[in-house]
């Protein structure tokens, strides 16, 4: 489902100066399949997540991203969304006088339409995201305010999985969506994302924390750590380095 | 890649831009007293008219055009302006619909002006105003068995001249200013608004305002009064031809509210921007004032400025009567070289009066936007109150916004709120849209729509949605 190959990427801080940030990440996600990657602050993680649903501001200066065999490079972030991805953001934005109901019906016929599918209508619009809503644990009022303005923390990222929820992608990433999150709305989250697990969907969760992974259960665990992906493994490697920390893998980071 | 995005998405073109063949007759350009013998003659006004329009023309030969506000432009030849142009007529002019010439009637189509009673929308009553005079108003017999009054101000000088003795120039008198005194002197024509005592006026009332004859000025001068306990809800528009001169138009519009009348006054201002370069467009120079005698009496202002080179108007309330509300509620955008300074003014003299003023500038291309308000509660005014809350959104880095707030205080007891603040259209926002799939241009009408919603949730229903639209061209590939 999704492929990447030796990607480097860089961007330029507010004094003109070059830093790069991804250091040739190598990563194959099979369809059907659920990947973690975990890592320090500053690893590269969320850039990872941005570069993928095609943020401007990173320099992209070697490799390559497939998305179901579509090259990604290729495509304005409103082309990958249709074709497919979708990002949960780590700080969903607020889009004030914007109501929440109207965007998420534009989103949706949006990707519909990519999709060579019929708008839906309002009642049968109305009728799925309230479903939806029950779901991830969210009060209907949400509908009719503007898209996340005065949301809560956790109001914010039940908001971010019922839009994952309506928009049906083929590959999910969640940045660090379990931060700030109490243990309901994490368990919320986690049995919206779950409910979305299927043979044919691709899932990465970037978090830091292996809380989250105890209620999403990944096939595969990868550690980043300064922009390079330094070990791969079963859930299992989840469960060592909350218990050993980053610390002892340092060794295989290869030096710049 | 999002700048050159923004810059696509924000340039449309003015599709109202025609110019109609029509026979007129004109006057040579320049203005003197002969002039004004001349309109007055023409219009067969009565001997107060003609005396006032002079003392109006003698006031003004001792003003020079003000200089304070923020735009720029090389000075007006005020002698090169041809002050009156009307549609050619057989007689007196047209009796009713039938005989008004069926080209201009074609125009109004264009407009998407309902003047035919078949083609209306349900309940809103047009008159319209072609270049220098009025040509028709719709629905009058409808609005006669309420008792309500719409008409032409020509008309009303004929038919009801001790309504317009007694009004004409008290809200803004021909010394406010020299636009005002201008126009004072030379207005051609307007529309002319009585509702009477008790009376809910049964539907909205329109006018719509057309520029067409090249080196016109319009001069048009529109006078509402809503006698007590009366309500009345009022729209205009405005477009003109595209030209690559620019030209001047400098109304002045005046309001009367007395005792718990209310009076809703909406504007869609479309007239010419000019080009992308800042060539031709029209200067809209206008006085705007409401004032609220009477105790309970409600005032509202609520405009959509998207078109006009130069945008110069600041629609004030004077609150007079104890209890009287007044309210701004405005969008302004400015594209390419447009220039907007627009605001208002709230004057507080009775007790407990309370005004708001909500106030959304939007610029992209090289448009200024500029805020410019006064809050004045003079001392006899006890427990008034205002809160103003002025928003600006940049739309790419060679555009500007400025607020200028002026509050004056002078009675302890007032309460003034005051907010503002400046954002320029999210990076974050955008790419949060995209990400979800939408295109950048809906994201971008979008963010801007949901920035003006306050606004836009004042206007009758019908007119919100053209508003919006109306917004979404004139955004077409500007946010640069």
């Amino acid at each position: 489902m999704l492929k990447i190959k030796n990607l480097h990427a860089s961007i330029q801080d507010e004094k003109q100066k070059t830093k790069s940030i991804l250091r040739g990440i190598d990563l194959h996600v099979k369809p059907g399949e659920v990947h973690a990657i975990m890592g320090p602050n500053g690893s590269g993680k969320s850039t990872l997540a941005n570069i993928l649903a095609g943020r401007e501001e990173y320099q992209i200066t070697q490799g390559e991203m497939w998305l179901d065999g579509q090259n990604l490079m290729d495509l304005p972030p409103e082309a990958r969304a249709t074709a497919g991805l979708f990002l949960a953001f780590q700080y969903p934005v607020e889009i004030p006088g914007v109501n929440n109901m109207y965007f998420l019906k534009a989103a949706v016929n949006s990707v519909r339409k990519q999709r060579q599918l019929p708008p839906l209508d309002a009642m049968d619009f109305l009728t799925l995201i309230k479903s939806k809503m029950k779901e991830v644990g969210m009060d209907e009022k949400f509908l009719n305010r503007a898209v996340n303005e005065g949301f809560s923390g956790g109001e914010k990222k039940r908001n971010e999985i019922l839009q994952m929820l309506m928009l049906e992608p083929k590959l999910a990433i969640l940045d660090e969506t379990d931060s700030g999150l109490d243990i309901d709305a994490l368990q919320s989250v986690a049995k919206g994302v779950n409910s979305l697990r299927d043979p044919n969907r691709s899932i990465v969760v970037v978090t830091h924390y292996q809380r989250l992974l105890s209620y999403i259960v990944p096939d595969v665990v990868h550690v980043m750590v300064k922009g390079q992906i330094i070990k791969s493994g079963g859930k299992e490697l989840a469960l060592e380095l909350e218990e050993k920390g980053y610390g002892w893998l340092n060794e295989n980071v290869e030096q710049v | 890649m999002t700048n050159q995005y923004l810059k696509q998405i924000v340039n449309k073109n003015y599709q109202y831009g025609f110019i109609t063949a029509i026979e007129s007759e004109t006057f040579a350009p320049g203005l003197s007293e002969e002039v004004i013998r001349q309109i007055s003659k023409l219009k067969n006004e009565p001997e107060f008219m003609l005396a006032w329009r002079l003392k109006a023309y003698q006031h003004w030969l001792t003003l020079s055009p003000p200089k304070w506000a923020h735009v720029n432009f090389p000075e007006i030849d005020y002698q090169n302006i041809i002050y009156y142009s009307a549609p050619k007529v057989k007689k007196d002019g047209p009796k009713s619909l039938e005989e008004v010439d069926p080209k201009l009637l074609e125009t109004y189509k264009k407009l998407g002006i309902p003047l035919h009673e078949q083609g209306r929308l349900a309940g809103v009553a047009v008159d319209a105003v072609f270049d220098s005079v009025s040509v028709a108003t719709t629905f009058k017999t409808k609005l006669a068995e309420a008792g309500v009054i719409f008409c032409s101000f020509s008309e009303a000088v004929q038919e009801h001249p001790e309504l317009v003795e007694k009004y004409l120039g008290s809200v803004v008198p021909y010394r406010d200013n020299f636009f005002a005194a201008l126009n004072s002197a030379v207005f051609s024509d307007g529309s002319f608004v009585y509702i009477p005592a008790g009376v809910r006026c049964p539907m909205e009332l329109s006018t719509y305002f057309r520029i067409n004859a090249a080196n016109t000025g319009q001069f048009e001068r529109t006078l509402i009064i809503a006698d007590r306990d009366s309500h009345v809800s009022y729209l205009e528009g405005c477009t003109a031809p595209m030209r690559d001169e620019n030209q001047l138009h400098a109304a002045v519009v005046e309001l009367v509210a007395l005792d718990n009348a209310e009076i809703k006054y909406s504007t869609v201002q479309n007239w010419y921007p000019g080009d992308e370069e800042g060539r031709g467009g029209i200067y809209n120079f206008v006085t705007k004032r409401g004032a609220c005698r009477g105790k309970h009496s409600k005032i509202s202002w609520t405009q959509i400025e998207t078109g006009s080179a130069i945008t110069w108007k600041y629609p004030s309330v004077i609150l007079q009567g104890d209890h009287s509300v007044g309210e701004f509620y405005s969008v302004a955008l400015t594209n390419h070289r447009q220039q907007a300074d627009t605001g208002t003014k709230m004057i507080h003299m009775g007790k407990n009066t309370r005004s708001t003023i909500i106030s959304k500038g939007i610029s992209a291309g090289f448009g200024q936007n500029t805020y410019r308000g006064l809050v004045r509660v003079l001392p006899q005014a006890q427990g008034a109150r205002n809160f103003t809350q002025c928003e600006s959104l940049l739309l790419g880095d060679t555009c500007g916004a400025h607020t200028f707030p002026y509050i004056e205080v002078k009675n302890p007891t007032a309460k003034i709120e005051h907010e503002a603040y400046t954002s320029k259209i999210g990076v974050d926002q955008l790419f949060y849209c995209r990400q979800r799939g939408l295109s950048m241009e809906d994201a971008v009408c979008m963010i801007v729509n949901g920035f003006c919603k306050r606004v836009f949730n004042e206007l009758p229903m019908e007119f919100a949605v053209e508003a919006q639209k109306l917004l979404e061209v004139s955004l077409e590939g500007s946010v640069g």
